[in-house]
């Protein structure tokens, strides 16, 4: 029987992220910053306090903008004044740091349909080593319970509130863990520890992801998640599974293709980069499909060793010759344990590379779907100053007509129009702005998480080899010994 | 590079290699080279092209022979079998579409490799196979043996007629002999019955292992391609661990499958004799029975006892042979396994530090990247 494994520790790098923000607890408008309107129409808990929304790193490209922003929970953008570039002088920096990490789940007893594999406790632990009074969180170390829909309903809001103004929210885990591509890595036992294992892992990487982006940090739902000991249950988890999340996503992408729209894309910018995106996808899909190959076949190569390290075994014992026999038998032993390489092996090329390449073909579904939110956008805005154009001509017709009242409602429904046009042009110039931040930081994130795998991957390697060295040598005195 | 067997070409009176082979479609042709100083042959060296169907020629008359019977036959080499090798450039050729310009090269040049190794190793059995002819002092005098390594016009005319005569008596050979030997008679002799045991045990035990290894070789295969496609559309470069992990399979191939697979046969080999003699028994307890009978009947006595006493020494003859043969056979064995374990394990060893240097390698160039 095999021993259960332990899967290697997925850590995905903690980015650390720098606040910059104004210190004034209490206050709803600091005194130092110019006048900004924090949206009265906002639900849930008012923000106290104005949080800088440029988490990149102050080295990074130029073309980043320092700006105040503050993202709101309904779909519908605020009507202020357009953000301007505005020097804040940070008093305080803090580098929170959140580690969340996964125990074994817990049975939960009010089933209720609900599958297996599906309450899990979490670890917080948040560090705060230069001590600033922004609490994020009541409580420095705490645990709670969540189930698997309660992650799905998680992504349901930050998705809404988010992945139209060109934010990239971490796609949640499928439903239902079976590859990407066609070739099922054994069967899918629900109950199994290893089906359980696949999908803990992959909650605790989406959580670690969703964490790290510095503005679903501060999120109220996010922070609620992670601290509130009850959670009101998600709705509807069929709509909210994941696979549901990327078919919204994708009707959107969708709609945009049926609408033909020819965007003059006056930047190069994004032109490049939506196909490199493209291709990056087919890349990537590629990868995947041929790294679940690799752990496909290893674990064949391990069942055959072990079947040949019996048959070898047999063998030996049906051997007359005494050395040879013993040699033989050892044979079987090597191979017993090579097996065994195998199958940590095998371990290691799931979750160390497959699990990591099917997280970025989700993850570049919902970049590209960010890039269709953007030309929908466009559109938006496009649309608007059509429609202006129209009542400016209808105006112009009424001028001669002898209606004032007439006059008058078109006057107004031009000063609607307008105030559109802008609203849709400050929309795309922001929406704009956020994709080209994003994007930087998903590559940078992307070159850093396959970096830590690819090593992670090769030490693992390096130690399967010396693994092997160390039984074949202890194997060649035996070979040696036959006379 | 002599994979499988030992203590061939030891005597220099007799020398025979295979120095090439041409591979024409479906058949190959081995050039046979001979260097001898013996009188028996026109010339002391020479070189004659043969095909696969040669050997099996040379070696089917070697078995009808019945002055052989005593002795261990050297199994004959099995026919070059390209098609792995060939359906898998087959399939990669229509899948080129589909892959990179440099995995395309890469796969190529796998399976080039793979093609050359199953060359290779079909022109070592086959010299094998000849060399355990010469190195024997009864084969190496043989007519046919002799006309197989010197005739230098087209040796088939000459098969076909041999065919025709042999043909017959192999086929019954072999069908009566499972019965004779697994009726369960026991031996009197000792060590005839104590070599029939473990020879049926041995054999069932190692064509399993057999199957078993080659089953495993292909895994091992399998995951050497997945890293070649894996390695081509990575997007970080991580060094040549799929290189070597191909060509372990293919070495891998080459020392324990093979030693599996050709003793495997040689084991049939040496249970073919085990038949014969037992086919003589059978004869020679016959012929008492005839004998017997014949006294009774008081009729063609002179005959019967002659017949009895050839029986008689036909058998005994087949047991000092297949006794002195089955003594040196286990020497052989064991000395060829000893050879063989001994440079896989070292071979994994060596392969396995390859790899580890270019794993560090490839984390270097990565911490160094950036």
């Amino acid at each position: 029987s095999r021993k259960q494994l332990v899967p290697p520790s997925v850590d995905l790098p903690r980015f650390l992220f720098r606040l910059c923000f104004q210190l004034s607890p209490t206050s709803p408008e600091p005194a130092s910053l110019p006048a900004e309107d924090i949206s009265t129409n906002s639900n849930g808990p008012k923000q106290e306090i104005l949080l800088d929304d440029d988490q990149e790193d102050l080295f990074a490209e130029a073309t980043e903008e320092v700006s105040l922003d503050s993202p709101e929970r309904e779909p519908i953008l605020s009507d202020g004044p357009s953000p301007a570039i505005t020097p804040v002088t940070p008093t305080v920096i803090i580098t929170p740091r959140v580690d969340a990490s996964m125990f074994d789940r817990s049975p939960d007893e009010d089933e209720e349909a609900e599958e297996n594999g599906d309450t899990f406790d979490l670890q917080i632990m948040v560090s705060d080593p230069e001590k600033t009074s922004l609490n994020l969180f009541n409580r420095n170390e705490f645990t709670v319970k969540r189930r698997f829909s309660d992650f799905l309903g998680l992504h349901s809001k930050l998705a809404s509130k988010y992945l139209h103004i060109g934010y990239i929210v971490p796609p949640a885990p499928e439903k239902s863990i079976v590859g990407m591509t066609k070739v099922k890595v054994g069967k899918e036992d629900l109950s199994s520890a290893e089906f359980v294992e696949k999908r803990r892992s992959a909650l605790e990487r989406y959580l670690m992801r969703t964490v790290n982006h510095p503005a679903l940090l501060k999120d109220p739902d996010v922070i609620q998640f992670l601290e509130s000991t009850e959670l009101p249950r998600a709705v509807s988890t069929q709509a909210l599974s994941g696979a549901g999340i990327l078919r919204m996503v994708n009707k959107a992408a969708e709609a945009v293709n049926k609408m033909t729209i020819k965007m003059n894309e006056s930047d190069a910018w994004f032109e490049e980069k939506q196909q490199q995106f493209e291709n990056l996808d087919v890349q990537l899909r590629k990868l995947h499909a041929s790294v679940e190959s690799l752990v496909c076949h290893r674990k064949e190569l391990s069942v055959n060793t072990a079947s040949f390290a019996k048959s070898a075994a047999m063998l030996g014992n049906s051997e007359d010759h005494t050395a040879l026999s013993r040699a033989l038998s050892q044979l079987a032993e090597v191979e017993e344990k090579i097996d065994q390489l195998h199958q940590e092996q095998a371990y290691a090329d799931f979750y160390l590379f497959s699990e990591l390449l099917g997280d970025y073909v989700r993850l570049i579904t919902a970049v590209k779907g960010v890039f269709d939110h953007r030309m929908k956008t466009w559109s938006k805005w496009q649309d608007a100053q059509v429609m202006l154009q129209r009542k400016r001509e209808a105006e112009a017709k009424l001028q001669y007509a002898n209606k004032p009242d007439k006059l008058q409602q078109a006057k107004e429904e031009i000063k609607e129009w307008e105030a559109k046009v802008q609203q849709g042009e400050r929309d795309f110039e922001q929406i704009s702005k956020n994709i080209r931040r994003e994007v930087g930081r998903f590559e940078k994130q992307r070159v850093k998480d396959f970096k830590v795998v690819i090593i992670k991957y090769l030490e693992s390697l390096v130690h399967t080899q010396q693994q092997l060295i160390k039984y074949w040598e202890a194997f060649l005195p035996e070979a040696k010994a036959i006379a | 590079m002599r994979s499988v067997s030992v203590d061939l070409n030891n005597d220099s009176s007799l020398l025979i290699d295979i120095p090439d082979a041409l591979c024409e479609r479906d058949k190959v042709k081995f050039t046979v080279h001979t260097k001898t100083t013996l009188n028996s042959f026109q010339k002391p060296e020479f070189s004659v092209p043969r095909q696969h169907e040669d050997f099996i020629w040379l070696h089917d008359t070697l078995v009808e022979t019945e002055e052989y019977a005593g002795l261990i036959i050297p199994p004959a080499p099995p026919k070059p079998d390209f098609e792995g090798p060939r359906e898998k450039m087959h399939k990669l050729g229509e899948g080129e579409s589909t892959m990179t310009k440099e995995e395309y090269a890469k796969m190529k040049q796998e399976l080039e490799a793979e093609y050359l190794a199953v060359f290779k190793k079909t022109v070592q059995v086959h010299e094998i196979f000849l060399q355990r002819l010469s190195s024997h002092p009864v084969f190496s005098k043989d007519r046919n043996f002799q006309i197989f390594l010197e005739y230098d016009q087209d040796l088939s005319v000459r098969r076909k007629n041999a065919k025709e005569f042999f043909g017959g008596f192999f086929k019954n050979m072999v069908k009566s002999a499972d019965e004779v030997l697994i009726s369960g008679i026991k031996d009197v002799d000792e060590f005839f019955e104590q070599e029939k045991t473990f020879l049926l045990d041995y054999f069932s035990k190692i064509k399993d292992a057999t199957a078993k290894a080659e089953k495993m070789t292909r895994s091992h295969k399998n995951v050497a391609d997945d890293y070649i496609h894996i390695s081509a559309t990575v997007i970080l470069h991580t060094g040549v661990p799929r290189k070597v992990e191909g060509r372990v399979a293919s070495d891998q191939e080459l020392k324990l499958t093979e030693l599996l697979r050709y003793y495997m046969r040689d084991i049939q080999a040496a249970k073919d004799l085990l038949y014969r003699r037992a086919r003589a028994l059978a004869d020679y307890e016959n012929s008492n029975k005839a004998l017997d009978k014949a006294r009774l009947k008081s009729k063609d006595i002179p005959q019967a006892e002659e017949n009895q006493r050839q029986c008689l020494q036909k058998f005994d003859k087949l047991s000092e042979s297949g006794k002195q043969e089955l003594t040196s056979f286990k020497g052989r064995r064991v000395v060829a396994f000893r050879k063989n374990l001994i440079e896989m394990a070292e071979l994994e060893i060596k392969h396995a530090k390859v790899r580890i240097k270019s794993a560090v390698c490839s984390e270097h160039n990565l911490f160094t990247h950036n």
